[in-house]
């Protein structure tokens, strides 16, 4: 048996502490419809650098945007931004001047960059969704362990960095290198726990939208979100998105990690869809995003005028593309009726939609709204399943009361 | 062209600091949940919290006892949780008393 670490030990008697302390809740926050509920979640307002944020743990922290802030703007603000971290041990200060990005392995020229060496290299910027694989877990049947998100478990922002690709040339990859692994500045809270690392295969590094950020809606990153800089790999989900990353590893074998070979892990089906307890089914490393789109200005219950038109309003995302059609529905998804596309900012962005939908006589409706990406994906209108409650892109529906 | 895109990036300062320029530093809130009463609440409290706060527990949907067993078992052998069997019998019997379908 291994021996927790000393940093492990100063969390436990931290927590200890707080079992005296009053917990600094505030409001109330969502009540999230999960099957077999427990959706009740409390709204939290001291997180550093964070605004009001739905409290899905306080350690390490796992900060949940609250719906509604969706509707405010296509991009996610800093302070509302979502946040999720696997180990607790989680630097809370960073000095800017002291900090280096190790690039080694597979390289001609091993490299420690400073934050003013990385601001050498050409500035980019690309808007971009990041979203947690398992975003929506707590609507899957049955349901599955692990963070209990409802919809918050994203963000669109536009980020500011350099191409990674201009960094891993400066280094010089050799020909055989397989993969680059990423990792950042947290650390497990057991000595000898798996450190959270993500690898990229050398093509997928070597994309130009993939980038390291140091800006983040034209801010610096809050340290929550990955200050000083953060990976950002647009189209895919953020597990590969490193925050604090401070070092990337050429490797010249496909990277066998645990959070690359047994975790992160989705069916290599269509929709990564599979029954549960379904044996026999290949399992591939969680990838590229699936489009999804919702309303934002009606929550559920909401009550909406009978025989008139209703201003719907919402975003929506491609995945690893762009949005080519939103759709919305008054009568549950039998009808369907073109929105209109906002601006484009980009094919990994959140895109906004408007549609004004004529509601039939008064009662219960289902209104509904559905994506369809730039290479004609749609979303399905049954829910996908997995072990993992990853990748949900299910056509949402909102009950209303038309009155 | 070059003046022109420093002159956008001194602008872009002016309004908001767009670099990493500065130290961060932050303080995180104490732990927000704590494990309710049940059998062994003190053996939960001292292993599980090492790692994570009691509302990653809390929040969890109702889950039978075999499936907490397994989360306890990934707890110790993949995320290295130095506890022992005797304890974690006892956290299993916990989750199963206080957080398990009726």
């Amino acid at each position: 048996m291994s021996a927790p670490s000393r940093r492990a030990m100063l969390a436990q008697a931290g927590s200890v502490l707080a079992l005296s302390a009053a917990p600094a809740i505030a409001a109330t926050g969502p009540d999230f419809p999960f099957p077999g509920g427990n959706g009740a979640r409390p709204l939290a307002s001291d997180f550093p650098q964070k605004g009001a944020m739905v409290l899905q743990r306080s350690r390490p922290p796992l900060l949940e945007t609250p719906f509604t802030d969706f509707d405010s703007s296509v991009f996610t603000p800093n302070d509302k931004f979502f946040v999720r971290w696997h180990w607790s041990v989680i630097p809370t200060e960073v000095n800017a001047d002291s900090f280096r990005l190790k690039v080694h392995g597979q390289v001609d020229r091993e490299l420690s960059l400073s934050i003013s060496d990385l601001m050498k290299f050409k500035r980019v910027e690309i808007a971009a969704v990041n979203q947690c694989s398992g975003n929506s877990r707590g609507f899957f049947e049955p349901r599955i362990p692990g963070a209990q998100w409802g919809n918050g478990g994203m963000g669109n922002a536009r980020w500011t960095g350099v191409r990674l690709s201009e960094v891993l040339d400066k280094a010089g990859v050799k020909s055989g290198a397989m993969a680059a692994r990423f990792s950042g500045l947290d650390e497990p809270a057991v000595s000898d726990g798996p450190r959270f690392k993500k690898s990229l295969s050398i093509e997928r590094a070597r994309r130009p939208e993939v980038i390291i950020a140091y800006a983040m809606n034209g801010k610096k990153l809050p340290l929550l979100n990955g200050y000083p800089i953060r990976l950002i790999v647009p189209g895919w989900y953020s597990t590969y998105w490193i925050k604090m990353l401070s070092d990337i590893e050429l490797l010249d074998a496909p990277d066998d990690n645990y959070w690359m070979k047994t975790a992160y892990l989705i069916p290599d089906t269509s929709h990564a869809d599979m029954k549960p307890g379904q044996t026999g089914v290949t399992m591939v490393p969680i990838n590229r995003m699936v489009p999804r789109s919702f309303i934002t200005n009606l929550g559920a219950g909401a009550r909406v005028k009978a025989n008139a038109p209703a201003k719907l309003r919402g975003m929506a995302m491609g995945g690893d593309c762009g949005v080519a059609k939103v759709e919305v529905s008054g009568d549950g998804g039998q009808n369907w009726h073109d929105a209109k596309l906002g601006h484009d900012e980009g094919p990994y962005s959140f895109r906004q939609w408007t549609a004004a939908l004529t509601m039939g006589p008064p009662g219960e409706a289902s209104l509904a709204v559905r994506c369809t990406n730039t290479i004609g994906e749609t979303q399905p209108d049954t829910p996908n399943w997995n072990p993992s409650g990853f990748m949900r892109n299910v056509v949402e529906r909102l009950s209303v009361t038309l009155v | 062209m070059k003046a022109i895109a420093i002159a956008g990036y001194v602008l872009l300062g002016l309004m908001a600091l767009p670099v990493p320029a500065i130290s961060q530093a932050m303080d995180l809130p104490p732990d927000a949940a704590v494990f309710p009463d049940g059998p062994n609440v003190k053996t939960v409290t001292q292993n599980c919290l090492a790692c994570h706060s009691a509302d990653m527990v809390l929040d969890q949907p109702l889950l039978p006892r075999a499936t907490w067993t397994a989360e306890i078992t990934k707890m110790r052998n993949v995320y290295k949780a130095p506890i022992g069997d005797a304890d974690a019998a006892l956290i299993v019997d916990y989750l199963a008393a206080t957080h398990a379908p009726p």
